[in-house]
């Protein structure tokens, strides 16, 4: 009859991702999709391109904008968005702390990473968005092994593990209430390994931030982070020039990075085979306590 | 160690652009080992990294157990830690350089049918614990079904805690028997077994020295081997609209294209379809992908499709070849799993039915009969389907879906039930032929 109908699990994993986007379109009246200029949601936009092509994504972005940016990540954000042609959003954290809708945290670990939920519910209710599409992935973290392709909110936002719809086949219910909104997260059965293997593949523009590269840091609760303007250095802290990379990009003040010489997509591929910590390992944010990540999930963060 | 890293560093880099995927579901009733067995293939393929581990550790301390449970790698949300038992769903990844795997890890507690169907719709192999000592319990036949229900290729019957039973050739080839005797009256194509021991690894990812009896090979080889080629449908030509692409540019002027995702059969340029409902017929212009235009399409690519003729085609028709058509129904004869703890199901009840990429208003006709899932007896004249139950009902729905039935194709075989008002999704249901 014929050779063989194998596909590899790259094509698998590009073709789900590619329908669950064209479900969203479908499915939903006024869908967002999420970019922080991290490589997942780059790879989510780069699939939304295929997803749509030769039309132009029927979206716009979204940048949830804590203002603790490396400037990097900036750059790359506005000339990614340029080249897809599409509408961006910027929803800005200082001016959810400047009209008083959230306080500032005080002291050396200050992060404006929690304040990032009210703006994003903020963002999401003001626009009318009924789906807002994430690069989150099921490996990630422990939380996030349940978490559906299409994840429903309440009218508050929040997630309730108990009581998350069903996903049989592809079959997927976005059916909801006035006020309720979805997260959808099209890379959900994606690896790190997967995502960097199919950047990769596709040869996928990133951040210079993601490649090794010298900066000065601090080691602050054994991980390692940038010295920008946004951190305030101790007295028996030290700054020492690194050579660095970051394995993900997210507000400067609670993202740590890596000592590392890769700077190719074949070092980091290799890098990440060997790495013996998970990525999100080097963020300050889920240290803070074993359930970190489903707290703030439950009330309505990425 | 190191060696094994790099060896397994080096072939990664060159051969992931030719890695396959294998999605498996794993069942057993509690304690039967579910857990450690993940935990230990995930350990063994190095996809646990250290600080996983080193979290595993520490709150295996603080529960006061005695080794390092592995078991606690794969238990999700706090509640379920509290209480010590899975309740849902979680999905787990690992890969060896031939295959990535994706696990649907799904609890065995009798109130969660639902959750196993759930993982068992996409996977292509189950694998059924069996714990050596107690042999085949009520809890492995109900998996068991529920495996032929969702028609599941592939079953690894593995016997563990064989530690525990003297490594016992006799013990285990008693439960074999066990176990075909009543699998005689089921629907699975390939059943292999194998004596394991999750706790310690033997034949899990390399052969037990503690059984050489045993012939066969290890639970991982057989994953990364096992040919899952044919179980997609590349028979019957099904292309279930999703959305039409009308760029409005310069460039594209007047393209329309059809994208979707082939639930079924192989598509060329220059094929003759047809459009259903309305019955028009017209030839493939082309394939297109993001990449260039294809040569065909087939399971599970996602493509758009362009016609030569101009037909008004939107969300929810679907591409078929005019001598190989989908039933098109409006009396839908299915098995379903009622996943509501909210409400029941009872003649008479008006829903929302998602068949491919079509939404249609359904109506109850009759509740047949319902499936003791321990016994596989019917159970006839229970007018009401609740939580956890299997039922074979009679729908009629507004407008006519396109249908195959699910032994034949899981796409355009397959259902969901959902509630016009809560928009819960109710029910996962099988199309038989009427
Ligand atoms: N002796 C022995 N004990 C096992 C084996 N596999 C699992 N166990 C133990 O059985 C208990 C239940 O295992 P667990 O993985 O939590 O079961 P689950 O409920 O099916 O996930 C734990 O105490 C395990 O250490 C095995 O192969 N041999």
């Amino acid at each position: 009859m014929h050779k063989s109908y194998t596909v590899t699990h790259l094509e698998h994993l590009e073709s789900e991702a590619i329908f669950i986007l064209r479900e969203v379109a479908a499915q939903f009246q006024n869908p967002v999709l999420l970019f922080s200029g991290g490589k997942d949601s780059i790879v989510v936009a780069h699939l939304a391109k295929k997803a749509f092509w030769p039309a132009k994504v029927p979206f716009p972005l979204m940048h949830v904008d804590t203002g603790h940016n490396f400037p990097e990540t900036i750059e790359f954000r506005d000339r990614f968005v340029a080249d897809m042609g599409a509408r961006l959003v910027v929803a800005s954290v200082q001016d959810s702390i400047d009209q008083g809708r959230v306080v500032e945290e005080k002291g050396p670990n200050a992060s404006r990473n929690g304040l990032q939920t009210v703006t994003l519910l903020d963002a999401i209710e003001e626009n009318n968005f009924d789906a807002a599409i994430g690069g989150a992935r099921r490996d990630e973290e422990k939380a996030r092994a349940k978490e559906r392709f299409f994840s429903h909110r309440d009218d508050f936002g929040q997630w309730d593990p108990k009581n998350q719809r069903p996903e049989l086949w592809n079959l997927f219910n976005g059916k909801m209430n006035p006020g309720e909104h979805f997260r959808v997260f099209p890379l959900s059965n994606w690896t790190e390994m997967d995502v960097w293997q199919y950047i990769k593949r596709e040869n996928i523009d990133l951040p210079s931030i993601y490649f090794s590269h010298k900066r000065p840091v601090i080691e602050r609760g054994g991980t390692i982070m940038a010295v920008t303007d946004f951190i305030t250095v101790q007295d028996d802290e030290e700054v020492a020039e690194k050579v660095v990379r970051f394995r993900t990009v997210g507000d400067a003040t609670c993202t740590g990075c890596t000592e590392s010489a890769a700077n190719s997509l074949d070092d980091i591929i290799a890098e990440v085979a060997a790495a013996r910590q998970t990525e999100r390992g080097t963020r300050a944010d889920d240290r803070r306590s074993e359930t970190a990540m489903e707290d703030r999930k439950k009330q309505g963060y990425f | 160690m190191t060696s094994v890293n790099q060896d397994k560093q080096a072939k990664e880099k060159d051969s992931y652009l030719d890695m396959e995927l294998l999605r498996f579901t794993t069942a057993g009733s509690v304690d039967d080992g579910k857990s450690t067995l993940i935990g230990r293939l995930m350990y063994d393929t190095k996809t646990i990294f250290e600080d996983q581990l080193e979290a595993v550790e520490r709150s295996s301390k603080q529960r006061g157990d005695e080794n390092v449970n592995l078991a606690l790698l794969t238990d999700g949300l706090r509640a379920e830690r509290e209480q010590g038992i899975t309740i849902d769903v979680a999905y787990r990844y690992f890969a060896t350089p031939k295959r990535k795997f994706i696990i649907a890890d799904t609890p065995g507690h009798i109130q969660y049918t639902r959750n196993m169907v759930t993982g068992a719709s996409t996977a292509n192999l189950a694998i059924i614990l069996v714990d050596a000592r107690n042999g085949v319990i009520e809890q492995t036949c109900r998996h068991s079904f529920i495996a032929s229900l969702l028609q599941i290729e592939h079953v690894v019957v593995a016997v563990n805690k064989m530690d525990l039973v003297d490594w016992s050739e006799e013990r285990f080839n008693e439960i074999v028997d066990d176990y075909k005797d009543f699998a005689s009256r089921l629907d699975i194509p390939q059943i292999t077994f194998m004596p394991i021991s999750a706790l310690l690894g033997d034949n899990v990812v390399s052969k037990s020295e503690n059984m050489p009896w045993y012939q066969g090979s290890s639970l991982l080889y057989h994953l990364e081997t096992v040919y899952i080629g044919p179980d997609a449908n590349h028979v019957d030509a099904r292309f279930p609209v999703q959305w039409v692409i009308r760029p409005h540019s310069n460039e594209w002027h007047d393209f329309r294209g059809y994208a979707g995702k082939v639930a079924g059969g192989v598509f060329k340029p220059g094929d003759e379809v047809m459009v259903l409902p309305s019955g028009f017929t017209s030839k493939i212009k082309a394939i297109h992908s993001h990449d260039g235009e294809l040569e065909e399409a087939f399971h599970p690519h996602s493509c758009a499709i362009t016609l030569q003729d101009e037909i008004d085609i939107s969300r929810g028709d679907m591409l078929v070849k005019p001598n190989n058509k989908p039933r098109v129904e409006q009396e839908i004869d299915c098995m379903i799993c009622w996943f509501s703890e909210k409400r029941k199901l009872k003649a008479g009840d008006k829903l929302f039915i998602r068949h491919t990429s079509r939404e249609v208003k359904a109506a109850v006709k009759s509740v047949q009969y319902k499936v003791n899932v321990n016994t596989l007896h019917k159970v006839e004249d229970e007018p009401e389907v609740g939580l956890n139950e299997i039922a074979r009902i009679h729908l009629r729905v507004a407008s006519p879906l396109f249908v195959d039935e699910y032994s034949r194709n899981r796409i355009t075989g397959s259902l969901v039930l959902v509630d016009p008002f809560t928009h819960e999704t109710l029910a996962g249901g099988m199309i038989r032929a009427l």
